[in-house]
């Protein structure tokens, strides 16, 4: 997330200058082209094209990582991918973590943003207490998480302890572990979103919403009609993190669960590594990637160009 | 976090003898530190006690060897395995590294990452080859060369909690067949004890059942053609009657709670803190479930016994059929000589048999196990002498990819979410796509 995040910025920061930069004679930008391109372009094509097609390239062979791959098997990783019954729940998986993101996670991250929003007293600790699980690094926080759900001597062993009754192994339950994973991953990114609201909401003009308490709009009009469609731009990018997020989830399910049990906390980055990496595979778990290159350059694109295209 | 603090300890370590090696080279003794043959060793061990023991010996013969830097690299098991494709392809590969033989190390000695053996092995009339046990030897050999030096032998077997079996009434000597040990579960389940700790969370502590159970109802003949594809491979009548023998454990529910989310130490946890009656777990089980039990003390030694897996009636396997370890060190292609002699001191009997002493390992050098103290491990030393035929981990010896079907459908079938058949199938598929 942190990646996508510095990508983003990186982006816009592009963008902007190449509006910017138009109107001057194509002379004057030659030479800073030839000074300033090749880095970028040589580190672009060696870190993200090059291993992008090997990975296609990979696919279509039966290879286990040693020396080269010679043993072409056409389309026969894919099909055996499709087929497989883990990569399917890693889809739904990755499904369910967006539709939790959409629902639970940026309407909670709206919601405290409102109120931190303002200035009053102690809001910045409480600002901080919220963004602190994203500080976290992922494997510290599993690895917490699978401390507080342990049965045995974890947090939850000892709540229901206290109540007397039997303590649930919720990482070790096919049907729970994903809700037990999905409340660790809505706890560690909402401060995230509800920064990048509270950052939103401080650029609403308050002249706007001065106006509408002149109208006599109650406090729910206030949101619904003035702030939440000047805050339309922010919720839109929030969207694009979460999906992006979930589809890159990986560091904070290995120490929880490692993607069980029988795979039903799998997303597509922990299978691509069971899969692939751990069965030495790498046909395989290169078909995993280029399915999943192609599910995120179509959801980034399309998302773009649908929902942020004023933006 | 171990993994982070070791890696920061080593690099903190580097650093210092860099700082010393240019104090040196500063003060005129450049020509000793210029000459130093760095030796580098990758290992997998988390105990403390036994890193220790393997200082001593790499210091030992850095005495000797003044020249000799000898290096240990610490990788987390899992790790370990998914790091080393890449890691012996570049040029961080270490000198020597931990192996477990079987189909792992037969892939790797296919791709030329590794050192063919032979010819040091049996220079002077196979001076270096007597120093191992030919079983240990001829397991780490395949097509004729060697491609790993062995280091130790292991066997799983039962262990179990004396004072517990005595609370339920149970005499660990009754337990012969299968039957038995399924009645001896639900003996110790009416007793309100749990009867056995597994780790499914890691998946291959459970993987030992379906192997054993293989091993007990098909004898070698079944697995060899199964492991080869011939016949009926892993669709055989046996193998498929060791699925079912499973689940109807698996319907037992004779684990710990969650003991699907359970890793390999918790497993060892729950036997160490007399939280389940039985473990079937590796020849350094009373060891290992004290570090990982809750007090740090675990279990007495007194009060652990342990029995062979039991037969199957009916089965083509024997009681004395072994499943278990064979470890070695494989060298890599460009290991150095300095690599090559020290590993050969490492391994040999008489500092096998101190590593034996230290309760560590069952030594695969000759005449090392004489060293054993701990009355367990012997017990597992004898075993393995007496065996009939020992098979090396399925989920080594069968590759990398069927392996770990077999992990995963040992598990699935146990907790009922597979049948016997599809599981069966699952594996075969895997088989037929290598």
């Amino acid at each position: 997330m942190t990646d996508m995040t510095a990508a983003a910025v990186a982006t816009q920061g592009v963008t902007g200058p190449k509006v910017r930069y138009k109107s001057p004679t194509a002379r004057g930008r030659l030479p800073v082209l030839v000074l300033f391109l090749p880095p970028a372009l040589l580190l672009f094509t060696l870190f993200v094209i090059l291993p992008m097609g090997e990975a296609a390239w990979y696919s279509l062979y039966r290879w286990n990582g040693y020396g080269t791959p010679t043993e072409f098997v056409g389309i026969r990783n894919f099909t055996v991918l499709f087929n497989n019954g883990a990569f399917s729940q890693a889809l739904i998986n990755n499904g369910l973590i967006i539709v939790i993101s959409l629902l639970l996670q940026i309407p909670l991250a709206i919601w405290l943003a409102t109120m931190l929003a303002h200035k009053i007293a102690g809001v910045v600790a409480f600002r901080l207490i919220f963004f602190l699980p994203y500080v976290l690094a992922d494997v510290a926080a599993g690895l917490i998480w699978r401390f507080v759900y342990d049965g045995d001597y974890g947090l939850f062993a000892a709540i229901a302890g206290f109540f007397g009754v039997a303590t649930p192994y919720v990482l070790a339950d096919r049907d729970l572990a994903i809700y037990a994973v999905l409340a660790v991953i809505v706890w560690k990114y909402f401060g995230f979103h509800m920064m990048l609201f509270i950052a939103g909401l401080q650029a609403v003009d308050k002249s706007v919403l001065e106006a509408a308490e002149i109208d006599g709009a109650t406090g729910w009009q206030k949101f619904r009609y003035v702030t939440l469609p000047l805050l339309g731009s922010t919720v839109r990018l929030s969207v694009f993190f979460a999906i992006i997020g979930s589809l890159q989830l990986f560091d904070l399910i290995m120490p929880l669960t490692g993607g069980g049990p029988s795979n039903s906390t799998q997303t597509m980055v922990t299978f691509l590594y069971t899969y692939g990496v751990t069965r030495m595979q790498v046909g395989l778990g290169s078909a995993v990637g280029v399915v999943l290159f192609v599910i995120c350059i179509t959801l980034a694109f399309g998302y773009k160009r649908i929902f942020m295209r004023h933006d | 976090m171990t993994q982070d603090q070791r890696m920061a300890l080593t690099r903190a370590k580097r650093f210092i003898n860099l700082g010393a090696l240019t104090a040196l080279a500063v003060s005129g003794g450049a020509d000793l530190a210029s000459a130093q043959t760095v030796v580098k060793w990758m290992h997998v061990e988390t105990v403390p006690a036994y890193i220790e023991v393997w200082e001593e010996i790499a210091a030992a013969y850095e005495q000797e060897h003044p020249d000799v830097d000898v290096q240990l690299q610490f990788l987390e098991n899992e790790a370990f395995k998914a790091k080393l494709p890449t890691l012996l392809q570049s040029d961080a590969a270490p000198d020597f590294f931990y192996s477990w033989g079987g189909g792992v190390l037969r892939q790797q000695s296919q791709t030329g990452a590794l050192m063919d053996l032979t010819e040091p092995m049996n220079a002077d009339g196979g001076a270096w080859a007597k120093d191992y046990k030919p079983a240990a030897l001829n397991g780490l050999t395949y097509d004729g060369k060697v491609y790993a030096v062995p280091y130790r032998m292991g066997t799983i077997s039962f262990y179990y909690n004396k004072e517990l079996f005595q609370q339920a009434g149970l005499n660990a000597e009754d337990i012969k067949t299968w039957d038995d040990f399924l009645a001896a579960v639900t003996t110790l389940k009416e007793a309100g004890i749990t009867p056995i700790a597994g780790g499914g969370g890691d998946k291959w502590p459970l993987h030992f059942y379906w192997s054993y159970l293989v091993m007990r109802n098909g004898g070698q003949e079944v697995f060899e053609n199964a492991k080869n594809n011939e016949g009926e491979g892993f669709l055989d009548p046996a193998i498929i009657k060791a699925g079912e023998q499973l689940a109807e454990l698996g319907k037992l529910e004779p684990f710990q709670g969650g003991y699907l989310g359970a890793s390999w130490p918790q497993t060892l946890g729950v036997f160490g803190d007399g939280r389940a009656a039985m473990l079937l777990g590796f020849e350094h089980t009373e060891a290992n479930q004290r570090t990982n039990a809750g007090d740090g003390k675990g279990l007495a030694p007194e009060n652990i016994g342990r029995f062979p897996f039991p037969v199957v009636e009916g089965g083509a396997g024997k009681v004395t059929d072994t499943l278990g370890g064979l470890n070695g060190w494989a060298l890599t292609k460009n290991a150095s000589p300095a690599a090559v002699d020290f590993l050969r001191f490492f391994t040999s009997p008489e500092q096998e048999q101190k590593m034996a002493a230290a309760g560590m390992i069952i030594p695969a050098a000759t005449g090392a196990e004489e060293g054993l103290k701990n009355p367990l491990m012997r017990e597992a030393a004898d075993q393995l002498a007496a065996s009939t035929w020992h098979q090396n981990f399925f989920d080594q010896d069968l590759g990398p990819s069927v392996g770990r079907v077999v992990n995963d459908v040992s598990v699935e079938i146990l907790a009922g979410q597979m049948s016997p058949e599809e599981g069966a199938q699952m594996i075969q598929d895997a088989r037929e796509l290598e």
